[in-house]
């Protein structure tokens, strides 16, 4: 659980604001729920999202703690407050379900996501590609040709902007493995 | 103290460990190992049912009578399968039930094998959590964490399934111990919001409790404490469905039922207040009507044991998560040591005006002519049982509504309801549950004719078992709720909302060996329900009634508190193009 460096107080019980400020804006809010790793969690959150009529942007989840056997899901999802905050109640109510963090209102966090993009092409382009890819620092992985695949890491709004930049100069393949994030400091 | 034991004795042996004494299934292929180890013990008493969707409401209606959690017994595929109603039934009213299915051997799952269904999938979202055990040595301790969760915080029905494999393997059963489970939902109020709460019932001027469910599920306590404070303070009280009982219909401050079909005074109070108690409830849309208009100038305090419950649908000035006994009991004392202060002046004109809409006699009718309206026979049902040890259930429509405005509930866990699901069917098997938990009472189920064919099978079951159910059955030979709504937003077209090819219900008790009355003069009816009550054994009463009768008070679809239509006036036309959408 130390490891986790989650900060204490902001469980299921505390975590929600009960005297919320609602408004019409939608918001993006990016959530981390410690889960026991238990055959089915997954789907339980995805079918909370799925059935209530939410919206998950993106979804990463994985073993975090093999001998507490706890998983991390972190959620990217978007809607008015009121409905961020039924999201975070809702998620409170799964039984496997021990803690659920709202990163975007908790302090500051940091964000980031791994994608991997082949681009393919000859002459001028692919040389434009390269040149950018040094730029975005995203890596090689594999070559041929006639093709590339790069891998980068970053926010997502930087992974946004690259793939912007590599779409007129042949795009081809997309992976994005979703994001992940940890609250700074401690 | 560990011990050896197969997994089918052990479930037998953790029911027992539960405290279990009573059981509603079904068996099949992927249970008998389970079935036999019920043959071979004396402690569990097993109801068998007609069908399974019997047996999951027959064990809610044996946990809304008791407060104990209702166990429910059945088989892989089609019997889990029709559990799936009663278990979102029972999820919807927070019911808590434990529902063990068999499941095909752990090497077949996903083999489409015979009386295979993907249970725990199927069950994920009408569940408060279910699990599937493929290891013998873990079932005694999902089956105690199962009761740990299906009867902690907001109660609801958790499923297990048990694969035969499991069953027949030996296993070490781990006895009950206090849970160490993760899962402890907090109980206790914050005493910041308590405060606040109670300095707002110093100052109201226009206060009303709005009590739900949550009252019911927090146990007697809750409904005593709830009774103190609602005389100490002398604030008007009305409740939801779910929560009749908690407080008298005989308290001077009931105000009686309120939404869609409340009374005027309950939804007048809610819709003028300045402070709104919610205490257990959810301001579900029966309840609030249109939101933008719902009690404009409250403020509102909300105790919930759920979280998600509060701001979900209504924004709430004073939240409070917690247990509602626990919390009646801080606000209570916080309140007595501020010096117990009313604005007593402010709620003297209060009551002025309460008694104003009271004396509107929203529920009057007139009982004229040789047909029986359904109201009387309710008042009726109601002066010649209101003395007995009663536990009333009913099906769902026109008859529930009437049942719950006509039939005063003096005591909590007496009335069991298809609240939030709305099932047809659900109150004939839940009667079977309540009478099994309390032989000697009067069980009395008010229904419909269409709902009651649902799960008429369920006649066999009462009689096997010897349970002195009474099916009162308001026999108006229509879907009655569906030909109001057709009256009033489809042009009186009564599309399918009839009942026709009806059994002579009286050749139909006789059939199954019970009691058939059949009533339909006015002036028989007393005598017909005493008869009914004399009858030692299950008896179903076929109440010929009034067959175009409209159930008032009703908020129409997308009106607000103040806006009800009441008995005796023009109906066409009140519900606007934007109200017919909603249901």
């Amino acid at each position: 659980m130390s490891a986790l460096k989650i900060k204490k107080g902001s469980t299921s019980h505390s975590a929600y604001n009960l005297r919320p400020n609602f408004s019409d804006v939608i918001e993006r809010h990016t959530l981390a729920v410690l889960v026991e790793n238990e055959p089915g969690v997954l789907a339980r959150v995805i079918g909370l999202f799925s059935g209530r009529g939410y919206n998950i942007d993106s979804l990463t989840v994985a073993e975090v703690d093999h001998t507490g056997h706890l998983s991390r899901i972190t959620i990217v999802t978007s809607g008015t407050p009121q409905v961020i905050e039924q999201i975070k109640a809702q998620l409170g109510r799964i039984v496997p379900v021990y803690e659920v963090h709202d990163l975007t209102v908790e302090g500051p966090s940091v964000e980031r996501e791994l994608a991997m993009f082949k681009v393919t092409g000859t002459g001028d382009k692919r040389v434009e590609a390269l040149r950018l890819a040094d730029i975005f620092r995203a890596n090689v992985v594999d070559s041929t040709l006639e093709t590339f695949v790069f891998e980068i890491t970053g926010a997502p709004d930087k992974i946004d902007a690259f793939a912007d930049l590599m779409r007129p100069l042949g795009l081809t393949d997309v992976a994005r493995t979703g994001v992940a994030a940890l609250p700074r400091g401690n | 103290m560990t011990r050896k034991m197969t997994g089918a004795k052990m479930i037998v042996q953790a029911l027992i460990d539960q405290g279990v004494d009573t059981i509603f299934g079904y068996p099949g292929g992927a249970v008998l190992p389970i079935y036999d180890e019920v043959f071979q013990q004396n402690s569990i008493k097993h109801v068998l049912v007609r069908h399974e969707q019997g047996a999951v409401h027959a064990a809610e209606g044996y946990a809304r009578s008791t407060g104990k959690p209702g166990v429910v017994l059945v088989t892989s595929g089609p019997g889990a399968t029709n559990a799936v109603t009663g278990l979102t039934d029972a999820l919807l009213d927070s019911i808590p039930l434990v529902v063990l299915t068999g499941q095909v051997p752990t090497f077949m799952i996903g083999s489409d094998a015979f009386q295979e269904a993907d249970t725990v999938g199927i069950t994920r979202p009408c569940t408060k959590h279910n699990w599937l055990v493929k290891d013998t040595d873990n079932l005694a301790g999902v089956l105690h964490e199962a009761f740990h969760v299906a009867t902690s915080g907001r109660p609801g029905p958790v499923l297990v399934d048990i694969p035969k494999d499991v069953q027949f393997a030996t296993g070490t059963y781990e006895p009950k111990k206090p849970s160490t489970s993760r899962y402890q939902p907090p109980v206790k109020g914050d005493m910041e919001e308590i405060t606040e709460l109670v300095a707002a019932i110093e100052n109201a001027k226009r206060p009303v409790f709005y009590t739900g469910g949550g009252v019911i599920n927090s146990g007697p306590g809750a409904s005593q404490l709830l009774r103190e404070l609602v005389e100490a303070t002398n604030f008007p009280i009305t409740s939801t469905l779910m929560g009749l009982g908690a407080y008298p219909a005989s308290g001077g401050n009931w105000l009686g039922m309120l939404g869609m079909h409340g009374l005027y005074e309950a939804n007048m109070a809610m819709h003028d207040c300045d402070l709104m108690i919610n205490v257990g409830a959810r301001f579900d849309d029966r309840i609030t009507g249109v939101v933008d208009m719902f009690s404009p100038k409250s403020t509102k305090a909300h105790i919930d044991i759920d979280p998600s419950s509060i701001n979900k649908i209504i924004r709430i000035d004073i939240p409070i998560v917690g247990d509602v006994g626990h919390v009646l009991e801080d606000l209570l004392k916080v309140w007595k040591s501020r010096g117990r202060k009313t604005n007593a002046e402010a709620l003297d004109k209060w009551w002025k005006k309460i008694n104003e809409w009271r004396s509107v006699d929203c529920l009057k009718f007139e009982q004229k002519g040789k047909v029986i309206k359904p109201q009387y026979a309710l008042s009726r049902l109601e002066a010649l049982t209101k003395d007995h040890d009663r536990y009333i259930c009913t099906e769902v429509g026109q008859h529930q509504m009437w049942a719950a405005q006509y039939l005063g509930f003096e005591d909590p866990n007496r009335w069991m309801t298809s609240g939030g699901l709305g099932t047809m069917g659900y109150g004939f098997p839940a009667s079977i549950g309540v009478q099994m938990a309390h032989r000697d009472a009067l069980v009395i189920n008010v229904a419909g004719e269409a709902s009651w064919l649902m799960n008429m099978q369920e006649m066999g079951t009462a009689m096997q078992y010897g349970l002195p159910v009474k099916q009162f059955i308001l026999n108006n030979e229509r879907l009655g709720m569906v030909r109001q709504w057709q009256e009033l937003l489809h042009g009186e077209r009564y599309s399918q909302s009839w009942s026709e090819s009806l059994p002579d219900f009286v050749k139909l008790a006789e059939a199954f060996g019970a009691k058939g009355i059949i009533c339909s003069d006015p002036d028989d009816l007393d005598e017909a329900i005493k008869e009914m009550l004399a009858y030692d054994g299950p008896v179903i009463f076929d109440c010929l009634v009034e067959k175009h009768e409209n159930c008032f008070p009703m908020i129409p679809s997308g009106k607000a508190h103040n806006d009800m239509l009441l008995a005796g006036v023009g109906t066409q036309g009140v519900i606007d193009a934007k109200g017919s959408v909603l249901v």
